[in-house]
């Protein structure tokens, strides 16, 4: 059974400017997103800003509360949980963010900090807390004096350890983890990816893993999501997607990524526009204003999330065997259909 | 696989030919930059004997973590360093002229006109108060002393040739009005205004999203063989500097520690920080289960080891590193590493100057 | 275990915060004047060579000891009941020190925690306290403080009470605006992800990180109000006589400077002066010194 299921999340926020609230509209940050993220495995959700990965994060560690849809943990719908339910959700997911200067309290010391979850949630003695606290400690690999000291005795990666172990102290089933290493420098970015996938192995750990490094997010993640404009466009196993992905914004997405040498090179897909508001999102695709791929279908109808060789693309270009061979001329192939 | 990028490729210009002078188009000779505290009493060589060269029409890329230097480095090129900072020793040849020895006067003719900086922030590049027009018309304005309506012309141009849509609208809205991708483009343009033969780029596109860093990046090499300038990349993302540069510079604790085409370095590193580096990038369809990581921790610039810097994290660590800090050797063509490795085959680098050897 | 991550070493023990304040730029000078302020004020009454309330009237309108007709008895004179000045004074700063710092504590601790609840609370709360901010602000501080003396009577622990209610508007704004900040800061959002409680969050997250302000906001708002107690004991309604106090010196010897008494005023001026600069110059430096934005490298 699934760690946790999302179906149809919405997410809309209302947004007013102006000095009188004049201009009204409403930003769909997240419309009808669904996926599924099993025990002990990564999804990965990419996509760039306004995407709505952000607020994706946020409903799923209940810091903001859906629109429409559900979100199911290990079978049960979270708006039906009582008081002790929601308790029970609150201890068994929990979060690491990106930035390791802002995650912890420079006033608390270490031990504090990683026992705070514990001493809210349970009534522990000092001793007993203490001694959870360098079990973990022990965990992300951090020396037992660290519990005395405060978080600005520390680098970068180290503070972002102390901010894994506090996610750890409850033992939870599901980490979101949002740009976990995006601040930190190169060469540490690797020791906290291998602490990462050991703890997962270690302990059964499942995560929501949101970055925007493809190859990272590649690396980590057993199925990936791609998101545009508050939709998922694309899903499905990680290597797959990254080798051959279907849907045109994935593949442009794919051949910006970086090169990790000279001589690799990528078909150059470069997008036209920029990417537009999530306050009034294109009628039809909401990629096809950009998409080089695009019919008069796009403008229309929206794709619905269809299953393409074991993948869910959200594509017209896939809609049956007569667009086969669009997608063959479109991709340069001479071929008459 | 198509085939490698020449070490050095030289970009000729549309249009107008600009006289070509021989040599590098700026050489860093034993640059050091110190940083020290109001008492006096802490040092921080935040940019240590460092020694460059980059041709005209050449990207160069200088890769670093923080503490690296590789910021101070552009700061002091252009000479806007803050107060606690000094030159302490070097020289900086810009097409022959020592800009160490050079008075502020003559280096405000000189920034902004013959070497242009681009930042990492485009919303803090940008002043608020003052529109597109206003801000991409100002280098020229004083560096030519255009009037008015020609600098306003002349940054419409600009504005078109960075692919900004309806340039005639956009002149005169503010920075707050547009994307994060277009204040990037607006910055770029205000960097190649008047046309300079140098452009140092810190960071720009880590603030933008990936499928923008990639129309920014592709801009950028446009502008560059149309107007023939040499680029010098500063960042920390080796994936840049395998997409854009020919050359590359590997920082470490305020010292180059590897330099030399960028082909070269990443098929054979000689410093095994750079070596390091590239084993831990994460690989897109590479399905190993652990990435090689950097034991360690990066060192404290006020309170370097004696030796080499990186040595207490580095694999192939032996007793000569830890007691004296290797000079830069050179061990072939235009390749240089500061490590006591590359000492076997290799002659140190103040013998390499001296013959002349590009 | 079987996670094989490795051991970090940690940087050297930096130094403890007291340390952190280095003595480089310290203002020794205006620490000292306070003090020594305080310490007169603690121990007054082994100090002041005679009786500050009761002189005798033979010894009337003495000047310094310096001045022609002035004795060492009274070494800086006497006023118009005969008392001696230097006494007078000395009780005096017990007074300001005691009425200045309780004032500000009253102060803060009102504003501090309005500002608090104000700030991470938000919506209505916030509305209604800021409401009563604004208005609050709008009453013409001295005015208003004179306005309660007269209704509930001079006294020294009124007058206290008195300021601290002018005065806690300040800190109040100055707090709700740090809060907002504080409130989207990652480790707030973690500790609402770690299940705690509004109250815990506000206890344990906001309010140690916004002390060091309260603190810098209390030495500079400590001139203010000594200055209006000064005020206020000048108009005659502030501390009851016979008690000795800056202000109160200062509004009795205003008549005396036309007649050349000029000890009677100026000497109390000063001291107040002194006082106010020593805070102020004090809490500009712990305003850089405790916000580690403003420090230099």
């Amino acid at each position: 059974m699934a760690v946790l299921e999302a179906s149809g999340l919405t997410k809309h926020f209302h947004a007013k400017r102006g000095i009188l609230g004049g201009e009204r509209g409403v930003v769909r940050a997240v419309d009808g997103i669904s996926f599924s993220i099993e025990p002990g495995h990564t999804l990965g959700v990419v996509g760039e800003s306004g995407c709505g990965k952000t607020t994706t994060a946020k409903l799923v560690l209940g810091l903001e509360d859906p629109t429409a849809g559900t979100i199911r943990f290990e079978g049960r719908d979270l708006q039906g949980l009582d008081t002790a339910g929601r308790r029970h959700y609150r201890k068994s997911v929990q979060a690491v963010f990106q930035d390791p200067y802002a995650s912890l309290n420079p006033r608390m010391r270490v031990d504090a900090i990683i026992a705070e979850p514990l001493v809210t949630n349970e009534p522990l003695s000092a001793a007993e807390a203490r001694s959870r606290v360098l079990q973990l400690l022990d965990l992300v690999g951090l020396p037992s004096r660290a519990a005395d000291l405060f978080p600005h005795e520390f680098s970068g990666g180290q503070r972002q350890r102390i901010a894994i172990a506090r996610a750890l102290a409850l033992s939870p089933k599901l980490i979101v983890l949002d740009e976990p290493v995006s601040a930190l420098d190169v060469s540490i970015r690797a020791q906290i990816l291998n602490l990462l996938r050991d703890l997962q192995a270690e302990l059964g750990l499942s995560y929501l893993f949101i970055a925007h490094d493809l190859a990272a997010v590649a690396h980590m993640s057993h199925m990936i999501v791609v998101m545009y404009l508050g939709k998922i466009v694309e899903s499905g196993e990680a290597r797959t997607l990254a080798r051959t992905p279907k849907h045109p914004y994935t593949e442009a997405l794919f051949s910006a990524a970086l090169p990790s040498h000279p001589d690799e090179r990528r078909e150059e897909i470069i997008l036209s526009g920029e990417v537009p508001s999530p306050l009034n999102p294109p009628l039809g695709c909401r990629f096809h204003p950009r998409c080089p791929h695009a019919m008069a279908r796009c403008a229309d109808e929206e794709p619905m999330l269809q299953d393409v060789e074991g993948r869910l693309v959200a594509c017209h270009l896939y809609d049956a065997a007569e667009h086969r061979a669009l997608i063959r001329i479109a991709a340069g192939v001479s071929q008459v259909s | 696989m198509s085939s490698s990028i020449p070490s050095s490729v030289s970009y000729e210009p549309t249009g107008q030919r600009l006289p070509v002078k021989t040599g590098p188009l700026l050489e860093l000779e034993n640059l050091s930059t110190h940083y020290v505290s109001s008492g006096g009493t802490r040092v921080v060589r935040a940019v240590d004997q460092v020694s460059l060269r980059i041709n005209a029409g050449e990207t160069l890329g200088i890769v670093g973590e923080s503490g690296s230097g590789k910021s101070t480095l552009a700061l002091t090129i252009l000479r806007v360093l803050p107060p606690a900072a000094r030159i302490v020793e070097g020289r900086m040849l810009f097409d022959g002229e020592d800009l160490v020895q050079k008075s502020d006067a003559e280096m405000r003719h000189i920034r902004g006109k013959r070497i242009a900086m681009i930042l990492q922030d485009p919303m803090a590049s940008l002043n608020p108060l003052f529109t597109i027009g206003d801000q991409v018309a100002e280098p020229i304005r004083v560096h030519e002393g255009a009037g008015r309506a020609t600098a306003w012309q002349r940054a419409r141009d600009l504005l078109k040739s960075v692919r900004i849509p309806s340039p005639e609208t956009r002149v005169t809205q503010y920075p707050h009005e547009m994307s994060g991708g277009m204040r990037q483009r607006i910055v770029g343009a205000i960097g190649i205004s008047c046309e300079p033969r140098l452009l140092i780029a810190d960071e720009p596109t880590t603030s933008l999203d990936l499928t923008i860093q990639a129309q920014y990046l592709n801009l950028l090499r446009e502008l560059q063989r149309a107007h023939g300038l040499a680029l010098i990349f500063i960042t920390h993302n080796l994936g840049i500097v395998a997409k854009m540069c020919d050359q590359l510079a590997v920082m470490y604790a305020g010292r180059v520690v590897e330099s030399g085409p960028v082909s070269r370095i990443f098929n054979a590193p000689v410093h095994p920080y750079t070596e390091a580096l590239l084993n831990s990038i994460p690989r897109m369809g590479d399905s190993a289960q652990r990435l090689t990581a950097i034991e360690g921790q990066p060192p404290d610039l006020a309170a370097l080891p004696r030796g080499c810097a990186f040595a207490p994290r580095c694999d192939r660590v032996f007793d000569r590193c830890r007691v004296e800090a290797p000079p830069e050797f050179a061990p072939a063509g235009r390749r240089t590493a500061r490590c006591w490795l590359a000492a076997a085959d290799s002659t140190p680098s103040d013998m390499l100057v001296q013959s002349g050897t590009a | 275990m079987a996670i094989q991550t490795e051991i970090i070493g940690l940087p050297p023990r930096s130094r403890s915060r007291l340390a952190a304040l280095r003595f480089g730029d310290f203002p020794l000078i205006p620490v000292l004047i306070l003090g020594c302020i305080a310490l007169v004020a603690i121990f007054a009454n082994l100090l002041a060579p005679h009786n500050p309330e009761i002189g005798s009237l033979a010894a009337r309108f003495k000047p310094p000891f310096w001045q022609t007709g002035g004795s060492t008895k009274y070494l800086l004179g006497t006023d118009q009941l005969g008392r001696d000045v230097l006494s007078r004074l000395i009780f005096g700063a017990r007074v300001s020190m005691i009425v200045g710092f309780t004032a500000v504590i009253f102060a803060g601790v009102i504003g501090t925690t309005l500002g608090i609840i104000s700030g991470y609370l938000g919506g209505w709360v916030d509305q209604v306290i800021m409401r009563l901010t604004d208005s609050w602000l709008a009453l013409p501080g001295l005015t208003f403080a004179i306005f309660l003396a007269a209704i509930v009577g001079p006294s020294m622990w009124n007058i206290v009470i008195i300021l601290a209610v002018t005065y806690w508007t300040r800190y109040a704004r100055v707090i709700r605006g740090e809060v907002l900040s504080l409130k989207e800061r990652e480790f707030v959002r973690l500790a609402i992800v770690a299940g705690c409680s509004k109250w815990t969050i506000m206890q344990r997250h906001i309010l140690p990180n916004v002390i060091n302000s309260a603190i810098v906001l209390g030495t500079l708002m400590l001139g203010v109000v000594i200055i209006t107690e000064a005020t206020l004991s000048f108009l005659g309604i502030g501390v009851p006589p016979p008690q000795a106090a800056w202000g109160l010196m200062l509004s009795d010897g205003k008549q005396s400077l036309m007649v050349g008494r000029w000890w009677l005023s100026v000497l109390p001026g000063c001291c107040i002066m002194l006082m106010v600069l020593s805070a102020n110059i004090l809490g500009d430096w712990l305003r850089v010194k405790l916000d580690p934005q403003l420090r230099q490298l």
